[in-house]
Order: C-alpha cells, then sequence, then structure tokens
C-alpha cells in the first residue's frame, strides 16, 4: 500500500515536471514573441510591442502606440508569428518521423523530403515550369515534390514491405536522387539562376505573409490534435512495430497516416521557407533529453522549443548584421549545434 | 471449448512454405510449449495467431470468434503478446511501458484504475521498486519481467510469447517461468510460449509442440514429446532422456565420446 502511494506519487511528480517545462516554454515563447516584434529600424519596446498586439486583437480596450500598431501588424508580426509556427510544424514532424522510423537521424531532411522540395523549387527558378503559375511556382512545385518524395518511400516501402529500416533506406536514396537532379539544374542554370537555388536552400521566413501564416496554420490545428489524440499509437510505434501490433496498433496503415502527416506539415512549412534544416532534427532531441520520449508531451514540447529555436535564430538573423538579414538556416545550425552537443555531451557524463 | 485454436493453419513468404497443417488448441490455465530448432516456424506461427501475419490458408480462433474477423484493438485486448527483445528501444520509465499496456482501453487520458492496475502488475512481478526507474538502466532479467507486466495489464485470456528467457541465466530464466506458471495456475490464463531451452520447457508446460521445418513433430505432455528419437531426428543430435525426476529432461551426448572407438 505504501509502496504503491509512492509510485503514485512519483508519476505524478513526473506529469508535474512535464507540465512546467511544457509552460516555462510558453512563457518563454511568449517573451521571445515580445521581444523580437520590436526588432527593426523603426524602435519599440516590449511593452508597446505588446500593447500594439493587444490592440490589434481587442481594438476596444487596448490603445496601440503612435504608428506602432501598423509597423507592427503589417510588418512584422506575421514574419514572427511564421518562425513560430515553422519550428513548431518541423519540430513536431521530427518528432513523429524519429519516433515511427525508431531512428535517431529521421528528420524531413534525412528522408529526403526536403531535398525534393528544393528540386521543385530548381524547376521552377532554372526551366520555369510548374504546376502551378505566377507567384506561386516556386511554392506549387516545392510543396509537390516534398509530397512526391514522400509518396516514392511510401511507394518503396509498400513494394519491399513496410519497415522503419526500408522506409529510412528508400529515404537515402531519394535524398541523393533529388541532390542530383539539384545538381543538374545547378549546372545547367544561368548565374542569376543559380544564385536563386543557392539562396533558396539557406531557408528564411523573409517571405511571410498573413495569407502564407494563415495556410500553415490551417494544416498545423488540422493535424497537430489528431497526432495528439493518437499519442498512445505513437508511443507504441516508437517501441517497435510488433510491440504496436501486440497492443492493438494497426502498425501498416498507422506508419501510413504519420508519415503522410509528417511530411504534409513539412511540404507546406519548406515551400514557403525553403531548406531550414536542423529544427527537425534537433528540437525532438533536445525535448526527449529533458522529459522523456512520452509523445503526449514530447509533441507539444518539442513544437515549443522548435519554434522558439527558430523565432529565436530569426531574431539574430535580423538583428546582428542588421540591416543585413542573415538566412535563417545558418543561423539555427550555429546556435543549435553547440546546445545540442552540450546537451549530449553532458547526458553522456550522467 | 478451448481458449485459443489453430485449425490447419499454413503461412508462406511469396513461394517459400513456412508453416503447414498446424493444428492444436490451448485451454484455460494451460501453458503450451513451442519447441524446435532455429528457423522450424516458432516466431512465425505466434505472429500468425496474433494476426499480425496473415495465414494463407487455416483459421485461428480465439473464445470462439476467429482473429482475422476481429479489430486490432479487440484482439490486443484479448491476447497480450511478448516479443522477443522488447523494451530495448524504449527510453521510458517501467511505470510508463507497463501502463503502455492499457493502449487497447485508452483514448488520452489515463484514469486512477488504469495507475492501479499497473502497479498491481508491477506489485505481482516484483518491481515496486523499479517503477519510476528508465528501462535502460535495467537489467535482462528485469526487462524480462517489465514485459510481461505489460502483458499483464492488458488484462487477456491468453498471452503469447516469443523466447522470452532468450536472454536469461538460468535464474532469471526459472524466475520468469515460475511467473507464467503462477499465472496460468491463479488466473486461468493461456499461455503460448517458445523456448529453445526442452528441459525448461518440459518442467514448466503442461504440453509441448514440437516443429519441424514448419510442421508439427509431436503434441502432447513432455513425457510422450520429449524422447531421445525426437531430439535424434529433430535436432539431430544425441541426447539421453531422463526420467527420474517430476519432468523428464535430456542431456546432451557429444557424438564422439571420450574413449569411444579409440
Amino acid at each position: 500500500m505504501e509502496q504503491s502511494i509512492t509510485i503514485q506519487t512519483g508519476y505524478a511528480r513526473l506529469k508535474k515536471n512535464r507540465a512546467l517545462f511544457i509552460g516555462g516554454l510558453l512563457a518563454a515563447l511568449v517573451i521571445l514573441i515580445g521581444v523580437a516584434v520590436t526588432l527593426g529600424s523603426a524602435e519599440f519596446t516590449v511593452a508597446e510591442s505588446y500593447l500594439a498586439i493587444l490592440a490589434g486583437l481587442f481594438p476596444g480596450t487596448f490603445t496601440a502606440p503612435d504608428m506602432a500598431g501598423i509597423i507592427i501588424w503589417d510588418y512584422r508580426l506575421h514574419r514572427v508569428l511564421f518562425a513560430v509556427c515553422a519550428g513548431f510544424g518541423l519540430a513536431v514532424a521530427g518528432s513523429v518521423m524519429q519516433g515511427i522510423l525508431r531512428n535517431p537521424l529521421a528528420s524531413p531532411f534525412t528522408l529526403g523530403i526536403a531535398s525534393a522540395a528544393t528540386t521543385g523549387a530548381s524547376i521552377a527558378i532554372v526551366l520555369g515550369a510548374g504546376v502551378v503559375g505566377g507567384e506561386y511556382l516556386v511554392i506549387g512545385n516545392a510543396f509537390l515534390f516534398a509530397l512526391l518524395a514522400a509518396l516514392a518511400i511510401y511507394g518503396m516501402a509498400r513494394y519491399r514491405g513496410i519497415g522503419s529500416e526500408t522506409m529510412v533506406l528508400a529515404g537515402i536514396a531519394i535524398m541523393y536522387l533529388f541532390s542530383a537532379v539539384t545538381s543538374l539544374l545547378q549546372y545547367i542554370g544561368s548565374a542569376e539562376q543559380l544564385r536563386a537555388v543557392v539562396f533558396w536552400t539557406f531557408g528564411s521566413v523573409d517571405k511571410s505573409t498573413w495569407p502564407k501564416l494563415a495556410i500553415v496554420s490551417i494544416v498545423l490545428a488540422c493535424t497537430i490534435p489528431y497526432l495528439l489524440y493518437r499519442s498512445w499509437d505513437l508511443n507504441a510505434l516508437a517501441e517497435g512495430d510488433e510491440v504496436a501490433a501486440g497492443l492493438g496498433v494497426p502498425v501498416e496503415r498507422s506508419m501510413i497516416v504519420f508519415m503522410v502527416i509528417a511530411s504534409l506539415i513539412t511540404a507546406v512549412i519548406i515551400c514557403f521557407t525553403g531548406t531550414i534544416g536542423f529544427i527537425g532534427l534537433v528540437a525532438p532531441h533536445i525535448t526527449r533529453m529533458v522529459i522523456g520520449g512520452d509523445f503526449r508531451t514530447l509533441l507539444p514540447a518539442s513544437g515549443l522549443v522548435g519554434a522558439l529555436l527558430l523565432l529565436g535564430a530569426d531574431s539574430i538573423a535580423r538583428s546582428v548584421l542588421a540591416p543585413q538579414v542573415l538566412p535563417v538556416g545558418i543561423v539555427t545550425a550555429f546556435l543549435g549545434v553547440p546546445f545540442f552537443i552540450y546537451l549530449f555531451m553532458r547526458r553522456r557524463d550522467t | 471449448m478451448p481458449r485459443l485454436s489453430v485449425e490447419d493453419l499454413s503461412f508462406a513468404y511469396r513461394d517459400r512454405r513456412v508453416l503447414h497443417g498446424i493444428t492444436f488448441s490451448v485451454g484455460a490455465g494451460e501453458i503450451l510449449g513451442l519447441v524446435g530448432p532455429n528457423g522450424c516456424g516458432k516466431t512465425t506461427l505466434i505472429r500468425c495467431i496474433d494476426g499480425m501475419l496473415t495465414p494463407g490458408g487455416g483459421r485461428v480462433r480465439l473464445d470462439g470468434r476467429e482473429i482475422r474477423s476481429m479489430h486490432r484493438r479487440e484482439v490486443a485486448q484479448a491476447m497480450a503478446y511478448v516479443p522477443q527483445s522488447a523494451g530495448n528501444r524504449t527510453s521510458a520509465t517501467v511505470f510508463e511501458t507497463v501502463l503502455m499496456g492499457r493502449r487497447p482501453y485508452l483514448n488520452w487520458t489515463v484514469s486512477r484504475e488504469d495507475e492501479e492496475k499497473v502497479i498491481a502488475a508491477l506489485d505481482l512481478l516484483d518491481l515496486g521498486d523499479l517503477a519510476l526507474r528508465k528501462i535502460a538502466e535495467l537489467s535482462g532479467g528485469e526487462r524480462q519481467r517489465v514485459m510481461i507486466a505489460r502483458a499483464l495489464v492488458q488484462e487477456t485470456g491468453a498471452i503469447l510469447l516469443d523466447e522470452p528467457t532468450s536472454n536469461l541465466d538460468i535464474c532469471h530464466q526459472m524466475a520468469a517461468m515460475e511467473v507464467l506458471s503462477g499465472l496460468a495456475g491463479e488466473k486461468g490464463l493461456s499461455i503460448v510460449v517458445a523456448l529453445h531451452d526442452l528441459n525448461l520447457a518440459a518442467t514448466y508446460c503442461h504440453r509441448l509442440m514440437v516443429m519441424k521445418a514448419g510442421a508439427i513433430y509431436g503434441y502432447g505432455t513432455p513425457d510422450e514429446v520429449l524422447t531421445e528419437e525426437m531430439l535424434r531426428s529433430v535436432y539431430g543430435i544425441e541426447a539421453v532422456v531422463k526420467r527420474d525426476l517430476e519432468a523428464p529432461y535430456m542431456i546432451p551426448v557429444r557424438s564422439g565420446r571420450p574413449g569411444e572407438g579409440v
């Protein structure tokens, strides 16, 4: 009896610590959003920024300081929120892929999805060909190719029998194939086109707009609650196909559904941002090291870690050489890799 | 009526026949040991019984219902499966790993009742002290007990175990089999367990099914099945089978004995 109370208390404490971690991340994100919207040529205090955001949300109740409302709502806030959504989505997609494929290196990038998106964008930039015309030419192609890669991985895995190793190997093969196509396009492209392709691969949230943010938000709002609802299935799959099947998870169908959702989230983000690597790989690892691998808390927590990483990196990218803006993909790596290695080494020591 | 019955089951990987003509049944409180050399089809049979692989022919019935007509969640509520080397990939605590056994009944939230069932299973398998430790920190024997505890909280009438003692020393092998024996006796569970150790199988299983090249070679009580002729024919070894204890046991004999033919 006494032992059972100890176990229940211990488990309750574990859950409380996880909730605190998520609460802490949320608070940090709200603060960082406030700080991030102050960055730019027109200077505001953090308090003024919050006031301007609140004034936009509740016009009758709050009043924005002069110009702050217009500058923040028209120019800055969508970019900041886009970084939050993109970071959140990429981290969640990475968590799902690493979980179901049981591979710590699985991410939208190691599975070739980002590589395919780059090829799609390159085709649009170099050849001017695509399914959607106008300003959505590059975006449409990137999205389509990202989904095409996911389908190809699925097709190969299906042919050989669905298994995590098969999917990872198929993903790596796809990555090399699309990289080769991109290289070919760069080879035949003009200097200007080459520059555009390379710039696309840097990744950036520069081109965010409210409509683009709305598209990403809608996809996240439709998919993430479903992933959370199926957290137990993700937990079971992370332990192995046989364990999951024994616990009543329809393995093959679930793997396909989760891969499609993770690929969709990735595709809809990177088609707007270009290849922002690293977040999807590292945010889940960082989170797992701190609060463990239970997907009920891993998904929201790694999403928040991803959002903080990307927003933090974007804020540094905008301020370090202001008014020049560095590509955010470069900053994410500079910022996150040392932190990741520190966490990893610390874990090995203990 | 037997709880679990298998009738004329067959299975093939593409054009390679792996199982054929498998028929047996397991009643409540009974332990059936699957024995046979490597590659004889034990794991494939267990996967077919649990519905993870679709048999090419035949039927598997659980409490009178055919497995293939049941939803996976229903199967998991009626039959638990402990695969080989389970629990090697999890970064979770013992408590959470066992809690996962409630998955066939859970949506998202965990009730107090679920937690109490986990604690009862941990208690039964003497794992209470390890409840908040990580699986990765446990020994092979402890990990195996955790997997059995997880199967228990599934609250099924039948449990399938694929070589649950393969990584354990003799002491832990016996401890694991004692737990299974107790569960069969006290809770009336039907247990199918694939084993390599014939003496362990003969000691703890009510009946043994010897498999050879995907078919049943022998089926019956350990006394009926464990014979020198069977060992010669199925395993290709010479052995002496002794019957001076409660259960029969075998002692392998080297084919070129020291002194013989010299």
